[in-house]
């Protein structure tokens, strides 16, 4: 049936956008997935490489187990089923770089079924939401092609160093819904993949992969429209997927509104994201559905996983971002943003955070906002300024957290207590040697009397002011202060001030 | 009579004692290989000077008090589709015409821990796809009993080496038949074990969940002593059983008294030949002789297991075979582009048969017809195991003929590829099943060509194979028989 839809009164706003992503994740084992050769990045081309990974004639595969067990892993951290029973398909293309002419990989009874991530788009009110996992399931790398594109007819080389190298293919159920939401997701899932210590999780060495299933929904005269689902490869950054998503958003609508073309009227279509243009191009005009023939590879046996090693692997998960941000807020009073910034900088940061905030607490409760404060501005400024991470900081987190009791008793104020956290960074010191060392005492009562009374005979018109209702004007005074006793606190000398003026 | 005709234990005997040397048995079997091989083309390569250094080194051990191993000196021939390092191994194929793997098999190893010596790398159907040797890139191979003949296949140059006297053992690999047919065929005794009993790694792979290497040799006993040393798991193979080992030597000593055999109507049905069915009856009066008790068995799905072998079959070797694509291993046709490239190169050095099953393979796997034919296939495999797991409640053998007629002619079935297919009748069943098989010789037809009766049993139950085999051997004489005697 064929509608007359006027297309050009359609906005883009009526479309709704549709993303599924597949990510391919490198797992950080030794050696590969059926061999003993090293997954070690960037070495001599095929130096890494043996007759079982190269496909010769005879050899086997014998599974990694370690590779299974980070997949589970990783299944369990996504909210994934674990299957209690796995087993290993071989996927058959031709490819120079596929040297056994099949990839060995998981068809039907992949090692992760249905999960999910909650993902918060940052800055944004929206709520956050659950992308569902379909699956995730283990897959050996193909090796690399390296083709003379001079267009002289030079030779392709082929290097298999990665050949062999263990991938968990992730992928989502279409539940995408914008292009900031896959970067979020993205995100989100490298930041759980580094706190259960699974993957390097770097684009550049190709460690984590992303495809992109795109199409849109448009509603239309009360009818839901979708356009060809299109395919895009070569995301080799967040910020490439989020700008190729939102690229192919805008291209599909154009190319709707231009021909009208439906998901019924032309098969999915795999096209590159063009970084340089920033645009998305045609791979393959006319993709025939691929017929990979899988059936199971009779090399390999199934795999039974046991309850126990699910368990033993669920306990080691250790807290994961979402439960440590729900933490932060609940135990430690952090707001959304300041809760993320902890979060966001890796497992070690939090320990560290909490470190501080629970030995710098009074009254039981720990001081969560000073030292997020205090973690989130000086020691994060201090690890980008020298590119370190919190296990190189040099002050450890029990010095940090005395400091601040000692800020929160009042001993030395905040701008006082940032020249001691330098003192302690420069020379490595306690905090009381740094105190020393910078002369802070605390002031008592009679100085503090005796230096407001100095104040007020020497600063006749401030004082007037005050009076006159020019509260502000105590600010000037308190300057004054700090330059005959640089250890006198400006909160405790503004009180005691205003209390002298009767005000 | 040449020093090759000894029992295997009692070769390595005399080597290990200085009786003989292992360089004797070496010249020997060199010596009958030199004088044989244009007549009958049982070996792609030989192994003459590596096998004479190997001797001399044994014979060194031996002379310097050192222990050698239980094949000591034991002249092998091993089918050119097991990897031996650093020597060619072609597996019968213009496309492996230069491979020489950079590994050993792992029984390749074993064998040299064992101290036998490999004397040659023997014919055999491309890829062991054939029943007739006639699909080797390299020649047919032919019968020590009748040169007009077929020596059988796929392991057709092992068998007729073993039979032509050029070694008194032999190493073949059975995927539907390929050990016990052409020991049919050429009078001598093999058997294909449980799968998972012995490592496949280094098998160039036909079809991966049927493939399995086993021993040819002149009598059930030297199989026995060859399984002792082939048997166990293996790292490097995940599909190799991690089951005990027995000693099947000493089981080739127990009596058959009450053992219960099955005999499967379906293996007496059409198609047999009137002089193996006389043959095989005739032996299985023998084994009641001896104490064993027969039943009539069922195996109802039995029927259909040529039908399925060669749907599993094929499909598994579509697979494996997609390695040889031109890229590696020197074979390589010039094309315009890259799927040019790849279909001249696999046209051109994979002969009609490997095509054939590649084509076959790749059918049956492919989208729209995998649940007809792959999937359905293995459903019925499944029901072929259960037949089996059935009767062997009520049997500990099960007895048959090996192939339904004795050795063709050469060039007989060369039309007809179907014809040649229904050789494996009686044995692809077990392949698909993962039983073990051993085929005996147990008569003669008229004109002169041998007969061979297959004994099937459980999952793991060699013991109960060379049981009654051996004490078959010591009542009747076929296995003494020899060509041109």
């Amino acid at each position: 049936m064929t509608t007359t839809i006027d297309r050009k009164s359609i906005k883009f706003n009526d479309a709704k956008l549709i993303v599924g992503l597949e990510v391919h994740v490198q797992l950080k084992t030794e050696s590969k997935l059926f061999c003993g050769c090293s997954t070690q990045f960037g070495s001599a081309p095929n130096t890494q490489t043996c007759p079982v990974c190269t496909g010769m004639p005879g050899t086997l595969p014998v599974l990694n187990e370690k590779a299974l067990q980070l997949a589970i892993k990783t299944g369990l951290a996504i909210n994934c089923e674990i299957a209690r029973y796995t087993k290993w398909d071989r996927k058959n293309y031709f490819y120079p770089d596929l040297p056994k002419g099949y990839q060995i990989s998981q068809f039907d009874k992949p090692v992760c079924g249905e999960g999910f991530i909650e993902v918060q788009i940052p800055k944004s009110e929206e709520p956050a939401r659950k992308i569902r996992i379909e699956r995730a399931h283990l897959e050996e790398d193909a090796g690399k092609s390296m083709h003379d594109e001079s267009g002289k007819g030079g030779v392709s080389k082929i290097d298999l160093n990665r050949t062999g190298t263990p991938l968990l293919e992730i992928v989502t159920k279409p539940d995408i819904r914008s292009a900031e939401e896959a970067k979020a997701f993205l995100s989100e899932l490298k930041l759980i993949l580094g706190y259960i210590d699974v993957s390097d999780c770097n684009m550049q060495e190709g460690s984590l992969r992303c495809d992109a299933n795109v199409n849109l929904h448009i509603e239309a005269d009360g009818l839901t429209i979708a356009t060809p689902i299109v395919e895009i490869k070569n995301l080799n950054s967040f910020r490439a997927a989020e700008r190729a998503i939102t690229h192919e958003a805008k291209r599909q609508f154009k190319q709707w509104q231009k021909s009208g073309e439906t998901i019924d009227d032309a098969p999915k279509q795999t096209r590159g994201w063009d970084d340089g243009a920033q645009r998305t191009t045609v791979q393959r005009e006319k993709e025939e559905s691929a017929d990979y023939r899988y059936f199971p590879d009779p090399d390999l046996i199934a795999v039974v996983i046991q309850e126990e090693e699910i368990a033993a692997t669920q306990n080691s998960l250790g807290d994961l971002p979402g439960a440590i941000r729900e933490q932060l807020r609940n135990n430690y009073g952090l707001n959304d943003y300041d809760s993320d910034v902890i979060v966001s900088a890796g497992r070690p940061m939090v320990d560290y955070f909490r470190a501080v905030a629970d030995g710098s607490a009074s009254n039981g409760k720990p001081n969560g906002k000073l030292a997020s404060n205090w973690v989130g501005q000086e020691v994060m400024r201090y690890l980008n300024e020298n590119n370190a991470t919190i296990n190189d900081y040099p002050v450890g987190a029990k010095k940090l957290a005395e400091l601040l009791s000692r800020v929160s008793a009042g001993e030395v104020d905040q701008t006082r207590a940032k020249e001691v956290l330098a003192e302690m960074l420069a020379s490595g010191c306690e905090v009381q040697a740094a105190f020393d060392k910078l002369g802070i005492v605390k002031v008592d009562s009679g100085a503090l009397d005796a230096l407001c009374q100095q104040l007020i005979d020497e600063n006749p018109a401030v004082i007037e002011e005050i009076r006159g209702g020019k509260v502000k004007a105590v600010g000037s005074l308190i300057g004054k202060a700090r330059q005959i006793n640089p250890n006198v606190n400006p909160g405790v000398l503004r009180e005691s001030l205003l209390k002298i003026i009767g005000l | 009579m040449s020093i090759l005709e000894s029992p295997i234990d009692q070769i390595a005997r005399e080597v290990s004692t200085s009786e003989t040397s292992a360089a004797q048995y070496v010249e020997e079997s060199i010596k009958q290989l030199r004088a044989q091989q244009e007549s009958l083309n049982v070996m792609i390569s030989d192994c003459e000077t590596q096998a004479q250094a190997e001797a001399e080194a044994i014979d060194k051990k031996v002379a310097a008090g050192e222990s050698v191993g239980p094949l000591a000196g034991v002249p092998i021939a091993i089918k050119d589709g097991i990897c031996t390092q650093g020597h060619r191994t072609t597996a019968g194929s213009k496309m492996l015409e230069n491979f020489v793997p950079p590994y050993d098999a792992t029984i390749v190893s074993r064998l040299r821990d064992a101290g036998a010596i490999c004397i040659g790398k023997t014919n055999l159907d491309e890829f062991a796809m054939g029943s007739s040797t006639e699909n080797s890139y390299f020649g047919v191979t032919k019968n020590p009993w009748s040169e007009a003949c077929v020596a059988g296949g796929s392991s057709g140059g092992s068998a007729a080496a073993v039979a032509a006297g050029i070694s008194p053992a032999a190493i073949g690999s059975d995927t539907g038949g390929s050990i016990r047919q052409p020991v049919s065929f050429c009078g001598i005794t093999g058997i294909k074990p449980t799968y998972g009993r012995v490592s496949r790694f280094g098998l160039i792979a036909f079809a991966s969940s049927l493939d399995q290497i086993g021993p040819m040799a002149r009598s059930a006993k030297d199989c026995a002593v060859l399984m002792n040393v082939l048997s166990g798991h293996d790292p490097k193979d995940s599909t190799s059983a991690r089951n005990d080992v027995p000693d099947f030597t000493a089981a080739c000593e127990e009596n058959i008294k009450g053992l219960r055999i099955g005999i499967c109507k379906q293996h007496f049905e059409e198609g047999l030949n009137h002089d193996v069915k006389a043959s095989v009856e005739q032996a299985i009066k023998v084994l009641e002789s001896l104490g064993a008790e027969t039943v009539e068995i069922d195996l109802p799905h039995n029927a259909h297991a040529v039908a399925t072998y060669y749907v599993v079959a094929p499909c598994e070797a579509s697979s494996n075979l997609s390695r040889f694509d031109g890229v590696r291993y020197t074979s390589r046709e010039e094309a315009d582009d890259l799927v040019g490239m790849y279909s001249k190169t696999r046209k051109v050095n994979f002969g009609d048969e490997v095509i054939r099953r590649i084509l076959l393979g790749t059918y049956s796997l492919s989208s729209g017809y995998d649940h007809e034919l792959y999937k359905k296939a293995s459903q019925v495999r499944r029901l072929i195991k259960d037949d089996y797991d059935k009767a062997f409640e009520s049997v500990d053998l099960i007895v048959g003929p090996t192939v339904p007629t004795t050795a063709f002619k050469i060039g007989e079935h060369a039309k007809d590829p179907l014809a040649m297919y229904l050789a494996d009748v009686y044995t692809a069943s077990a392949n698909l099943a993962g039983v073990p098989g051993i085929s005996l010789p147990c008569g003669f037809s008229p004109d002169g060509m041998p007969i061979g009766l297959q004994l099937q049993a459980n999952m793991f139950r060699e013991s109960d194979l060379f049981r009654a085999a051996h004490q078959f051997q010591t009542e009747t004489d076929w296995h003494l028989k020899r060509p041109g005697s």
